[in-house]
């Protein structure tokens, strides 16, 4: 036989390894200095770009959250609590659904028909209803129209096994043209609904987000104490993990899906219900902005957990809002700042990779003792 | 002749996160002759193999082969030093024959069927396999697949063979022709290295055999010098008594009687064909066939899990002497209904459990929907699981570790554990040893005898007849989804079984 096909190989200059023993400090210290680093970046991309200097884009970025005045009766920290809290309960939203590994990608038009629902409350009964009642009827009407369009995809999921993400994307688009359609209708060409007087959420104090924000802070609570300690939750869990040892056990993995969908869904429909009654008091298709999409990552960030997604949220809001401010001061757009949302967003994400794998260069050799 | 090494291992050590799968292991082959890699599972067979066939890269050490070292990457590089491996799932297109298969992905410029198909059915003759190059995959048995597999390696040239455990999925007429096989190979001057833990094989074909242990070489013996009591030995560390006690069944009564059930699949194939047995309580029935004969939809039937097309499953209820009907029902009703079914099926941690939660959580499953509150108790899955760790000696970091996380042995004692825990009436049990070391298997093999006496209606589907033979009272063989045998598990013998396993398979070839 010949031998020539035998040929010396050349050893690879590194290969990656799978770990599954990181201690969890270590973990969490490596998530924190990515943050770090990231907040470094940002900085220093942000100096680069405006020509600014260090202690200058730093000072601008902080006075964007932490400013005295944003319109005369709120200061910026509590603008940027309300804009943790919208993205905080898109997250929150959509955590059972993907616990249950169901990829719901629909959060923003499950918040903006949510949002249309209690546009549309304020507008045709805003007039005829006494307030306390008006409010009552809002919420209903934006949770059910949440919940509707989460339970839809889920229900084909259930009886036709249809992929739960495309349908979920889809759904988006639907939700996306009705608002269109029905602010042209309101608009009256101008393509503009104005600010509707009625059914707004009350002001406490000073303050007109308090209530957006007291609402979130329940959701947070419930929902970790509702996943981890409730039978439902653990259903959840259970059919997330494997639908066989659901069926095995006897759960009717069918209801579950269908259940924790009307969740997610009636849980975005209130996010979208906190942004037109109780934010904006108006509606157009950015009114939630792409938020239901970076809401899925704050979910996997978190991994789940509620109180983690808080931290997680209060940093990616952070940056946007003081990067935003940073841009707006030097006559950048708003893209800016979403570039480099997205960028920390890409390294939170990548550090995962540096937890799950080591990456071993050239592979030690012992000489044999023959 | 003249032994020379083909392969020779310095110092392989390859570790997985904290997991070390091969320490140091030191290992030759040598051309004519048939090396056994024995060890239990877990012991880093498939790993030190996957290392030689190029799908892991080893962290430390060499490889030597003819004497001169190689680097091997990639499957590519293994087959360029003929190296082939024949894996334990084999790797083949259903849709296309076998000559097919064999060709697919040579990279020598031409594609002529003919020509390749002359060369298979010289190969074929000259170590004696029996294959019809033009059959298609999907009509083939397991063994005539791994017919193919193995000329698929000898087709590409090569000499240095690896089988892992092929005997898992053979009858024991099929394994004696394939030993037949690969001692015609040896003669041949192939090096043949075979890895399994099955005692008995390994002293009837192999020359030498080598043992690992948790990871680490233990030593090399010559087949004709060596017993079981001393592979055994080297195998586990200490000395093990290999005896089942199997006391004769008293007072038993029906409990479960299946009347002609009939299941068919999704694609519309028949998986179960009019089955009809009876289990009685306190006695251990056996259920034999070759894998995937309809094992486990048999069970699943019974579970509530598979929708039945005709038959009935009647329950016996000791309490109050009722029979229930179980057909047609979820396995929640079945539970509603005061049925003490209690199921360890095939795939643990797909089914039975959940990988990825702790040992109380996965108690909680049978428990958990107890009760009128809306929130979970812990307090009790959280007792069972102590009792369960310190009864069955499960070993864990705490009750609170991911089951996935535990070896093998572990999952199944926390699984078996909790289907106890809840008193059955009947326990069906399915491969409940595949994958255990021997010290875990006899374990699971007491508190099956254990439940027995205790006077509950044992299912145990298995796949080692030997230890059929040794446990069962008496033995129900499948085939095709057919019941082709009922034998007393005290005077019956493995040829007879391997007999009915095959029976009805031939006969629906000829349909």
């Amino acid at each position: 036989m010949d031998n020539k096909i035998v040929k010396t190989h050349r050893e690879p200059f590194f290969h990656v390894v799978k770990r599954d023993d990181m201690p969890w400090w270590k973990a969490w210290s490596i998530r924190a200095a990515t943050i770090v680093i990231a907040f470094f970046l940002v900085g220093f991309l942000s100096m680069a770009v405006t020509e600014r200097g260090f202690g200058e884009t730093y000072e601008i970025m902080f006075s964007g959250v932490f400013g005295r005045i944003f319109d005369g009766r709120t200061t910026m920290l509590w603008k940027y609590l309300q804009e943790i809290a919208i993205l905080l309960c898109l997250a929150l939203a959509l955590t059972p659904a993907f616990k249950m590994k169901f990829w719901n990608c629909g959060a923003e038009g499950q918040a903006l028909v949510g949002g249309l629902a209690s546009i549309i409350c304020m507008i045709e009964l805003g007039p005829k209803l006494p307030y306390p009642i008006l409010i009552l009827v809002i919420a209903v009407t934006s949770i059910l129209a949440g919940a509707i369009w989460g339970v839809i995809p889920a229900i084909f999921k259930a009886i036709f096994n249809t992929n739960e993400t495309l349908f979920t994307l889809m759904m988006n688009y639907i939700a996306t043209q009705i608002i269109a359609y029905y602010v042209y209708i309101k608009g009256g060409g101008s393509n503009v609904i104005n600010p509707v007087e009625y059914g707004n959420f009350p002001t406490v104090g000073n303050n007109k987000y308090f209530v957006n924000i007291v609402i979130v802070v329940l959701i947070t609570v419930v929902m970790y104490i509702y996943l981890k300690y409730s039978k439902q939750g653990y259903e959840i869990s259970v059919v997330g993990e494997s639908q066989n040892t659901a069926r095995y056990i006897g759960i009717n993995v069918k209801k579950v899906i269908i259940r924790t969908m009307v969740i997610s869904g009636a849980l975005c429909g209130v996010a979208g219900m906190l942004l037109v009654a109780g934010t904006d008091h108006s509606i157009n298709i950015n009114s939630v902005g792409g938020q239901g999409f970076t809401a899925i990552l704050m979910s996997w960030l978190g991994q789940f957990n509620p109180f983690i997604m808080v931290v997680m949220t209060a940093i990616v809001v952070f940056l946007r809002i003081g990067v935003a401010k940073v841009a707006d001061t030097a006559l950048l757009n708003s893209s800016f700042s979403e570039i480099m949302v997205g960028l920390v967003i890409l390294m939170l994400v990548g550090c995962e990779f540096f937890i799950n794998y080591s990456i071993k260069f050239k592979h030690n050799k012992k000489e044999g003792n023959a | 002749m003249d032994k020379q090494p083909a392969i020779e291992l310095k110092n392989i050590t390859k570790r997985f996160g904290k997991v070390v799968a091969n320490k140091d292991v030191n290992l030759t082959a040598y051309r004519g002759e048939i090396l056994s890699i024995l060890g239990e599972n877990g012991s880093g067979k498939t790993t030190l193999m996957n290392m030689i066939s190029g799908i892991y890269f080893p962290d430390e050490g060499q490889i030597f082969i003819d004497e001169k070292e190689a680097v091997i990457t990639s499957p590519k590089d293994a087959f360029s030093y003929k190296i082939g491996m024949i894996h334990q799932h084999f790797k083949l297109v259903d849709v296309f024959s076998a000559a097919e298969n064999i060709v697919l992905g040579i990279e020598d410029g031409k594609y002529d069927l003919k020509t390749s198909t002359e060369q298979i059915k010289k190969i074929s003759e000259q170590y004696g396999f029996e294959l019809d190059p033009e059959k298609k995959i999907y009509t083939m048995s397991v063994s005539e697949k791994q017919t193919v597999e193995i000329i698929k390696v000898l087709y590409r040239g090569a000499d240095i063979l690896i089988l892992d455990e092929p005997t898992a999925v053979l009858t024991p007429q099929e394994t004696e022709k394939l030993f037949n096989i690969l001692r015609r190979m040896r003669d041949d001057g192939k090096c043949i290295i075979i890895i399994t833990h099955k005692l008995h094989e390994v002293l009837s074909l192999s020359d030498r055999v080598s043992v690992l242990r948790k990871g680490e070489y233990v030593g090399t013996v010559n087949t004709a010098e060596t017993s079981e009591s001393e592979l055994t030995e080297m195998m586990v560390g200490k000395k093990v008594e290999l005896n089942i006690e199997r006391n004769e069944p008293h007072d038993t009564v029906d409990r479960l009687i299946v009347n002609g059930i009939t299941c068919v699949d999704r694609m519309g194939a028949t998986v179960l064909d009019d089955i009809s047995f009876t289990a009685k309580s306190g006695e251990i029935l056996g259920i034999a066939g070759i894998a995937g004969s309809g094992q486990r939809e048999l069970l699943e039937s019974i579970a509530g899990l598979q929708h039945l097309s005709s038959g009935e499953i009647l329950y016996l209820n000791p309490k109050n002497d009722t029979t229930e009907n179980l057909r047609d029902k979820t396995p929640m009703q079945i539970r509603n209904m005061g049925v003490r079914l209690s199921f360890v099926p095939e795939d643990r941690l797909g089914m039975g459990l959940v990988g990825n939660m702790d040992i109380v959580d996965n108690m909680m499953l049978r428990s958990y929907s107890k009760g009128h509150s809306i929130f979970l108790k812990r307090k009790k899955p959280k007792d069972l699981a102590m009792k369960i760790i310190n009864d069955l000696e499960v070993v864990t970091p705490s009750a609170a570790t991911p089951v996935r996380r535990l070896s093998g042995g572990n999952v199944q004692k926390v699984l078996v554990g909790r289907e106890i825990a809840a008193s059955p009436t009947v326990l069906m049990v399915a491969y409940p040893v595949r994958g255990l070391d021997i010290n875990s298997s006899y374990m699971i093999y007491n508190l099956l005898n254990e439940q027995k006496e205790k006077g509950v209606a044992v299912i145990f589907v298995g796949e080692d007849l030997d230890v059929l033979l040794e446990l069962c009272d008496r033995i129900m063989v499948i085939g095709s989804g057919r019941i082709t045998g009922v034998v007393d598990g005290r005077t019956a013998t493995k040829e007879e079984i391997g007999l009915l396993m095959t029976k009805s398979k031939h006969e629906g070839g000829e349909q």
